[in-house]
């Protein structure tokens, strides 16, 4: 699938990639469109566990929910990916309420121990997982759209459309954010509900309703960085799962609850995959991820902008 | 009760089971009891790590591949006796455990249960890329058909895996009831004043990671030659990720008891719905239940056996 | 001359940009019953925090019992023998009040070079420690199930269970009752005349001037005043930084 992605190869020993610098400023250049949807993908973290402290491991599995909901509007009524994704915002902004005001009841209420929260979310993170598979079945599903087979070309610089155009839309997706939380009073109050809960009671604010937004908010944007996904590659249901890492390891090396920091990290992410996957074969790539985020866990774990 | 008493105990439970197993003389319960034997090691291991400690290990299938790819390593190397194999798995799995314990133990409990996700993912594309061991095009152990005394090869797997269960279950409870539990508990109930109290929360754990890590290898090392033909994405299945968290957190994580229960019920369960319906149904089941249970029912199946124990008990006393 | 138990020379600690705790010198010796005051954030908690270990990153040299404790974690400098007790009980929710008792026997006192208590002697120290603040009733009972008042004497408790050479107290008689507050300040007396010297952390004034050989005050993580508690409250700095409120 990696190799979708990354465009034609010229062998070179054992599978690895003859060096050129061609092929590594294409690299480079896929990695950052990458790197801009990885933002995507991580942003709804970076608000759940940077800012409300809940480690939504699930979270993967909407995206994937997303892909299979674009999917769906796109077959059946020949919508555009993103254009489904956005009527379908709605839905997992009420579905992450209902999901946050569970979580909150048996959780956080009763000061449970932050094992049964995590166990929680592996267990959605599964039973979403199963059921796409019992209603799709394990076939690689893709959507139709004018752009997914074109590209820019600049000299010799490839610049696929179907990785454009989503890393574009999630560059605007995380400014509306970033604007929403510095600028707006609801904003603020996410901001202020992870660092201080009493403050907000006294403003006459309700604190797990703030939180209650704020996590909805985390799982609507799983609905467009869903449509990415599809955009970008075919989808089954078990791919989420090789998110889960890349996910974490952006939001801790960005620097927990930072947005820009989410950016650069995933860029950083993306380039990095991009580079291994050009030159080493794309069978490594999951490893990229994941090795990042256990180096940065063990020896950074503030981030690259540490607090 | 001493732990040797235990021990004994437990040893004859496991021979009457055998006995009974013989009896039946059907090798299909010898398969399916492998299984829920093997899923026994399993949770047990899981929580003396995630129920004593309170560290949540998502990883639980990279530490069963090691033990069964170290067998395979071993097998290719030169062919020896399984007890050998398990020793080896052992160490092997138990240093893993310890390596990733020292990275990642000195950070907050949700960062260690990513990186031992991490680390699953990072274990699996290693394997996939190593060919000696088969790489992704998997690795065949052939075995053997017959061993004396027994007769029946996998009658020989059901019971080195009673074996290890017993010795699993052992350890468990000889750690419950000492000061290393003690410990534990200290660490899962509050590690900060836990520290304060003179428990170097580190050194134990890297105990607690180094031993649940090896015991799960343990479990994996006899698994090639109950499969056959091993492959990294049954070795790292997620059934097992799901189950050795799924099994305690049913059954009840405070004792041993808790993850023999867990694993009894959801392993017989899983074997029938997966004989009669589907895999992925089996999956589905597990995760609902897993669900239902951390909100319902955080303590479990055990939880709710001691909270009627003591509704009872206060029933009967005078007001 | 005996030398000092505590000895610190210029602790600092900062967070991030703030600054906590600044140049911070103070010195015990073996035997003290000394009162630490100050107004809410001046930075008290933080200061036994660092003295136990529990933060690490300051600035600034502390000996204990003579030897320099820089780099040793929170385990080691209980064992070492400090303890303390936090300004919000944090008892072990999962085990009973005689077991919470059992751990710093378990792991502080038995882990000393020398020790080796039995069984049999720790549940008897658990028994006496339970007796000494009153809770032997409430031996099998859970955290849980205690009230405020409780929870602070197991917290106390707990940490007299290390048996330590200087028990810091942090705001230990929060909402306690008059006569409660007597009860503890009584205790902390008693513990005194055993040998064990004692940093107390109190907003009641009455319970420090009574307890006190010698008062410290902080104020924005500065220390403004160390001498005799009459002396001290009597300084025009301290009022009009602390009491005048």
């Amino acid at each position: 699938m990696l190799g979708a992605r990354f465009g034609t190869h010229q062998a070179g020993p054992e599978g690895t990639q003859v060096f050129s610098p061609e092929l590594a400023i294409n690299a480079l250049v896929a990695g950052l469109l990458l790197g801009g949807f990885y933002a995507a993908v991580t942003v709804g973290i970076s608000i759940s566990f940077g800012i409300l402290d809940i480690v939504n491991i699930a979270h993967p599995a909407f995206i994937i929910l997303g892909s299979y909901i674009a999917y769906l509007l796109n077959i059946e009524f020949g919508i555009d990916p993103i254009i489904a994704a956005i009527i379908a915002v709605p839905a997992f902004y009420a579905l992450g309420a209902a999901i946050y005001q569970v979580y909150y009841l048996a959780f956080e209420k009763r000061g449970r121990a932050a094992l049964s929260g995590l166990a929680f979310f592996f267990g959605i993170l599964f039973i979403t997982e199963v059921l796409l598979i019992l209603v799709f079945g394990v076939d690689y599903r893709y959507v139709q759209a004018s752009y997914i087979d074109q590209s820019f070309n600049f000299g010799f610089i490839n610049l696929p459309k179907r990785m454009l155009i989503p890393c574009l839309i999630s560059l605007l997706m995380f400014i509306v954010l970033q604007l929403f939380l510095s600028r707006t009073f609801l904003g603020r109050a996410i901001m202020a509900v992870a660092q201080d809960q009493e403050a907000l009671r006294l403003m006459a604010a309700s604190p797990i309703r703030i939180k209650r937004i704020a996590f909805a908010i985390s799982i609507a944007t799983a609905s467009l960085a869903g449509a990415f996904l599809i955009i970008i590659q075919p989808v089954e249901p078990s791919v989420g799962r090789e998110y889960i890492g890349r996910v974490f390891a952006i939001c801790v090396l960005g620097g927990l609850g930072s947005l820009p920091g989410t950016i650069i990290a995933a860029m950083l992410l993306g380039v990095a995959e991009s580079f291994t996957a050009t030159f080493y074969g794309p069978s490594w790539a999951p490893a990229v991820s994941f090795g990042i985020l256990l180096l940065t866990l063990a020896f950074r774990p503030a981030g690259i902008l540490g607090r | 009760m001493r732990s040797a008493a235990f021990f004994l105990i437990a040893l004859a439970v496991g021979a009457v089971i055998f006995g009974c197993a013989r009896a039946i003389n059907n090798d299909y319960v010898f398969f399916a009891g492998y299984t829920v034997l093997q899923f026994i090691v399993l949770a047990t291991a899981w929580n003396i790590l995630g129920g004593y400690t309170g560290y949540v290990n998502f990883g639980s299938a990279a530490f069963f591949a090691v033990g069964a790819y170290s067998s395979v390593f071993f097998h290719k190397l030169y062919p020896m006796p399984i007890p050998v194999l398990i020793v080896f798995a052992a160490v092997i799995s138990g240093l893993v455990g310890l390596g990733m314990g020292y990275l990642t133990l000195r950070l907050r409990g949700a960062f260690f249960a990513i990186a031992t996700l991490a680390l699953a993912v990072v274990l699996q594309t290693l394997i996939v890329n190593w060919n000696y061991v088969g790489g992704s095009r998997g690795a065949y152990v052939i075995r053997p058909s017959t061993v004396a005394f027994l007769g029946n090869y996998i009658q020989y797997l059901f019971l080195i895996m009673l074996a290890l269960a017993v010795i699993a279950l052992t350890i468990a409870r000889t750690i419950e009831h000492s000061s290393l539990g003690y410990g534990f508990a200290t660490i899962r109930d509050d590690e900060l004043a836990a520290e304060a109290s003179g428990v170097p929360t580190l050194k134990l754990k890297l105990i607690a990671t180094t031993l649940s890590g090896a015991l799960m290898g343990m479990a994996g090392a006899p698994f090639p030659y109950y499969i056959g033909y091993l492959q990294p994405s049954s070795a790292f299945g997620l059934e097992y990720a799901v189950n050795s968290i799924a099994m305690p957190i049913i059954g009840g994580t405070a004792s041993w008891a808790g993850p023999l229960i867990g694993a009894i019920l959801l392993g017989t369960l899983q074997q029938y719905v997966t004989v009669t319906i589907s895999s992925s149904v089996n999956v589905l089941i597990v995760g609902v239940l897993l669900v239902a249970f951390v909100v319902v029912a955080p303590n479990g199946i055990m939880g709710l056996f001691q909270s009627i124990a003591r509704r009872l008990r206060n029933d009967r006393k005078p007001a | 001359m005996t030398a000092n138990l505590l000895d610190v020379q210029g602790l600092g600690k900062r967070f991030g940009g703030f600054v906590a705790l600044d140049g911070i010198d103070l010195m015990v010796a073996p035997g003290e019953r000394v009162g630490l005051i100050g107004p809410n954030g001046s930075g008290k908690s933080t200061l036994v925090n660092c003295l136990t270990g529990t933060l690490g990153n300051y600035t600034g040299a502390v000996r204990f019992d003579g030897r320099n404790i820089a780099g040793l974690k929170a385990h080691q400098r209980a064992r070492l023998g400090m303890a303390r007790s936090f300004q919000l009980p944090r008892p072990f929710v999962s085990m009973s009040v005689a077991d919470n008792i059992r751990i710093p026997l378990l792991y502080a006192v038995n882990a000393r070079p020398g020790a080796h208590l039995s069984f049999g002697e720790i549940s008897t120290r658990c028994s006496e420690l339970l007796a000494l603040v009153g809770l032997v009733d409430k031996a099998h009972q859970f955290p849980g199930d205690l009230t405020q008042v409780e929870m602070r004497k197991l917290e106390l408790a707990r940490a007299m269970a290390a048996e330590p050479k200087l028990l810091i107290a942090d705001e230990a008689m929060a909402g306690l009752s008059h006569s409660e507050v007597e009860d503890i300040v009584a205790l902390l007396i008693r513990l005194n005349e055993r040998g064990i010297t004692v940093i107390l952390i109190e907003h009641i004034m009455r319970a420090v001037m009574t307890f006190s050989q010698r008062l410290v005050v902080l104020v924005s993580g500065k220390k403004i005043a160390d001498g005799a508690p009459d002396e001290v409250i009597r300084d025009k700095e301290v009022e009009r930084a602390y009491l005048g409120q």
